[in-house]
């Protein structure tokens, strides 16, 4: 049933890479508890618009949960209290009345804040052109059951492949690492015969991207597993761990 | 050589190098422990004397110490490259951090857990290696056996023993499946059983050395 919330935010604003941003707190009322989170911001926007004020930049596009674009860390967790869902899935109704909610953009020295609550995110694009790829003409959609991939490794390539590319699991990581992201993008390959040609080099042009963009490395405490909208497995790790010692052996 | 070095150092090396030699000092702790343990049968310290005896004499043992003591060292390097390498990756810290939504707390502080360890482990080696291997007060008439007698009746010595102990359980109940998942050993038939043997071996080494101070301070063997 629809209620309606009055909630105290502290936002971080912040005018762009180089000055230092700050916490500004806004009263927001008669939020619909049927509002999705982004929507209670637009909320607040419109009245900053016409308040005169400059209005809380974020990034969103689908509002469907698929783009992977919001990205905002709400109460100490990214895309807020639920699991499983992304900013604009989040919806009102799980907060209570009068409470304050703290939204922080992502955190780490990979991701500069481009404005409030607006980050950076190209070095995942980059970490992707480094080896998220095959060379392989695919050709047109086949026949059912014409190319030799096993059911199970075909199910584990497209959990894979369902990452967004959103950074919850680089916000969620105490370390800022970046390896559910970067593993998912090896494991979706690795995982299926079209991949094999590049296997050897894909992982170790990858992890080399991103340690080179400042990502931290893993303390396997499952963080990025358990935030991640999209519930990559951390087995994508492991499986990128396999595919990066044992080419770094039997590579030329 | 270079292929390797530059491997080691990415940051799944730095993580490979710490399953490893974690792995190493977990296989050291099962001899430590089951050794330690004879103390258990009350022969006055007989068996545990025998057995220090052999360990301090020796020759592939004697080597296998200086193996241990630079597997600890890497292990020690690895972990502070590690930590300060990650700490620079998130310069503005959140203001709000709600990890226990996530992840076990244990699990995000193995370096404060490992620190820990390390000063346990200055004050243990002074206790006990220091004595047995760079003193001549071992004799035959002031055993090792003697020397954790005459160690554990301080109050303070068995408290910090424990602590230690409550500090190393929780460094293996992450540490030993967390190896694991660096050397890229995630499967759905092994990782359960991983993890089971990961949290068994925790518990029954950690409670297994706590007891040891305890059982000399309140002089429950003899």
């Amino acid at each position: 049933m629809e209620g309606h919330l009055n909630l105290t935010l502290k936002i971080w604003r912040q005018k762009n890479a180089q000055t230092a941003g700050k916490f500004e707190t806004y009263q927001v009322s008669g939020i619909s508890t049927d509002m999705s989170f982004l929507e209670m911001i637009d909320v607040l926007n419109n009245r900053l618009i016409e308040e005169g004020d400059d209005p809380v930049a974020f990034d969103h596009d689908c509002r469907e949960g698929i783009c992977g674009m919001c990205s905002m860390y709400i109460n100490g967790r990214p895309h807020g209290p639920n699991r499983g869902v992304t900013t604009c899935q989040l919806h009102m109704r799980s907060f209570k009345d009068g409470e304050t909610i703290t939204v922080e953009p992502w955190r780490a020295s990979a991701f500069p804040v481009i404005k409030d609550l607006v980050v950076n995110r190209s070095a995942f694009d980059r970490i992707i052109a480094a080896g998220g790829f095959i060379s392989v003409n695919t050709g047109n959609a086949q026949d059912a059951n014409n190319l030799p991939i096993n059911k199970d490794n075909a199910d584990d390539a497209f959990a894979a492949a369902a990452c967004i590319g959103c950074g919850a699991c680089v916000a969620a990581c105490k370390n800022a690492s970046a390896m559910l992201f970067t593993s998912a993008k090896i494991s979706q390959l690795a995982l299926l015969p079209q991949g094999q040609i590049e296997a050897a080099t894909r992982a170790q042009a990858m992890v080399a991207q991103m340690d080179e963009e400042g990502f931290g490395a893993c303390s396997n405490t499952g963080a990025c597993e358990a935030e991640c909208p999209k519930g990559i497995s951390i087995e994508n790790i492991a499986r990128m761990n396999r595919e990066y010692f044992s080419a770094t052996f039997s590579s030329k | 050589m270079a292929w390797l070095t530059k491997s080691l150092n990415s940051s799944l090396g730095k993580k490979l190098l710490m399953a490893i030699t974690g792995l190493f000092l977990i296989s050291f702790l099962i001899v430590h422990c089951g050794l330690n343990a004879t103390i258990f049968l009350n022969d006055g310290g007989v068996a545990f004397n025998e057995g220090a005896e052999f360990m301090g004499t020796n020759p592939i043992i004697r080597v296998m110490e200086i193996v241990l003591f630079a597997g600890l060292l890497l292990h020690i390097f690895d972990g502070l490259r590690l930590w300060l390498d990650n700490k620079k990756k998130r310069p503005v810290s959140y203001a709000v951090v709600d990890g226990a939504a996530n992840s076990k707390w244990y699990s995000r502080s193995m370096g404060l857990l490992g620190t820990l360890l390390l000063l346990f482990l200055i004050i243990h080696l002074k206790h006990f290696w220091y004595f047995s291997r760079l003193t001549n007060d071992l004799t035959e008439a002031h055993t090792l056996y003697n020397e954790m007698q005459i160690v554990f009746e301080s109050p303070i010595v068995v408290i910090i023993y424990v602590l230690g102990c409550i500090s190393l359980g929780y460094h293996l109940l992450h540490g030993f499946q967390s190896a694991f998942q660096s050397l890229g050993w995630n499967h759905p038939k092994y990782s359960p059983t991983i993890k089971s043997i990961g949290a068994i071996y925790a518990v029954v080494i950690s409670a297994t050395f706590a007891s040891m101070p305890i059982a000399f301070y309140f002089h429950l063997i003899h």
